[in-house]
């Protein structure tokens, strides 16, 4: 059976290294949050501004200064430090963030990632922080179904979206399999209710 | 005896041009100076380029600008957003003209900018529709992409507190852009919740220097919905 959007997010939580720094994406991604253990000692990073950033807000623990990356409203943990945009940015493209799980729109099997356009010429483009996350992890992952609702294949030979970043994705999280990219291509490395050949069929690639 | 606050937000908004380009503080509505941009309305000048993160929410701050026609060119990371329906509006009528910036690129051309750095050269944006025509260079076996600095005639600041010096501290996540953009501006107007006496802010914790700030105004605490 293929994974729902919480297992997944589950999943993904296991692969998180102890006492990692990690970037949690704006939308699915954020779901891995609830499922990290406190022994992880793992600690969340939003690119507003802030390390040991804690569970979303409720009640009176609503502070319109405390927001995470998708504007939502949070809190801080013991150990919390804010900074800038400058500093913020600069321990991603620095090299200083363990892991980054992002959504995307395509993937292709050597990395390249397309999350931030659809390129249609009616769309207003917002890009973010998507370009400085992509190649700004020591490992950057992809939260996403593996298929588009139109049945199309995420995973591809070649993006046809706009690229948010060149050869940065090392892994692709999907509900039907885990799947390595870069520049060896793209090697299953665990199944949810697939076959390797199913997954062949339906992307279309000469997985491994 | 330096005294940078003002009394009242006409006196801190004195004097800004037609045309000038604007930096403006905030993430969404955290940081953003709201009393700040309201005064901006009221001094009437317009013909203006904004520089800050996003593009306005619902009818606030930066919106109003936009509403009431002021602003040319908005220079950005995250125009569109659920609540960004007045510039979404005329970038569709073609009333506004937009650049897309990727965020840590914006803060870093800002952080230049202030920091009196021509360029820098970030491996963000490679091989991608932002970095098209720019100039690119392979550094150490990566390939990096060269990013000009930006400089602003204002800078519109939302700090928490500040002294009679300039000196500012920020609350929380509204730091964001605001420590960057009140470097790179020929004028930094910081609006503050509260202004404090000369000592009150403790040294180690000062955020923004006073000799990066022009003119402070307390504002109190600002309220947005």
């Amino acid at each position: 059976m293929s994974l729902d959007r919480d297992a997944l997010a589950a999943r993904i939580a296991r692969d998180i290294p102890y006492g990692a720094y990690v970037n949690l994406g704006i939308g699915a991604p954020t779901l891995v949050a609830n499922h990290l253990e406190p022994a992880l000692d793992v600690i969340l990073h939003t690119e507003n501004g802030m390390l040991g950033m804690g569970p979303a807000a409720t009640g009176d623990d609503i502070d319109q200064d405390l927001i995470n990356a998708g504007k939502q409203p949070v809190t801080e943990l013991p150990g919390a430090a804010y900074f800038s945009q400058a500093d913020s940015f600069a321990m991603m493209r620095g090299g200083h963030l363990d892991v980054c799980v992002l959504g995307a729109y395509q993937v292709s099997v050597h990395g390249d990632l397309a999350n931030w356009h659809t390129g249609d010429p009616g769309a207003i483009p917002a890009v973010g922080g998507a370009m400085d996350l992509a190649i700004g992890a020591k490992a950057v992952w992809v939260m996403m179904d593996l298929l588009a609702k139109d049945g199309t294949a995420k995973l591809v030979q070649a993006c046809s979206y706009p690229l948010t970043g060149v050869g940065c994705v090392s892994r692709v999280y999907t509900d039907r399999a885990v799947i390595e990219v870069g520049s060896g291509g793209a090697r299953v490395l665990d199944t949810f209710g697939t076959t390797l050949d199913d997954l062949r069929e339906l992307t279309g690639l000469d997985l491994t | 005896m330096r005294n940078k606050v003002v009394s009242d937000l006409a006196a801190a908004l004195e004097g800004v041009a037609d045309g000038s380009t604007i930096l403006i503080g905030g993430f969404g509505l955290a940081g953003q100076p709201l009393a700040l941009i309201d005064a901006l309305l009221e001094q009437g000048a317009t013909d203006l380029t904004v520089v800050s993160n996003n593009a306005g929410n619902a009818e606030w701050g930066i919106a109003r600008l936009l509403q009431a026609g002021r602003v040319r060119k908005v220079v950005c990371s995250f125009p569109r957003q659920s609540d960004s329906y007045v510039f979404d509006e005329l970038y569709l009528a073609g009333k506004v003209e937009l650049e897309v910036v990727p965020q840590g690129n914006l803060a870093e051309r800002i952080r230049a900018g202030g920091a009196g750095i021509g360029g820098f050269y970030t491996p963000t944006g490679f091989g991608t529709l932002l970095a098209d025509g720019k100039e690119t260079r392979e550094i150490d076996g990566r390939m990096y992409v060269l990013e000009s600095p930006i400089r602003g005639d204002v800078a519109l600041i939302g700090a928490f507190r500040g002294d009679r010096l300039g000196n500012l501290v920020y609350r929380k996540t509204s730091r964001n852009f605001n420590p960057m953009m009140a470097t790179a501006a020929a004028l930094t107007i910081a609006s503050v919740a509260e202004v404090v006496e000369a000592g009150a802010l403790d040294p180690e914790a000062v955020v923004t220097p006073g000799i990066f700030v022009d003119r402070v105004v307390a504002v109190g605490q600002e309220e947005a919905a």
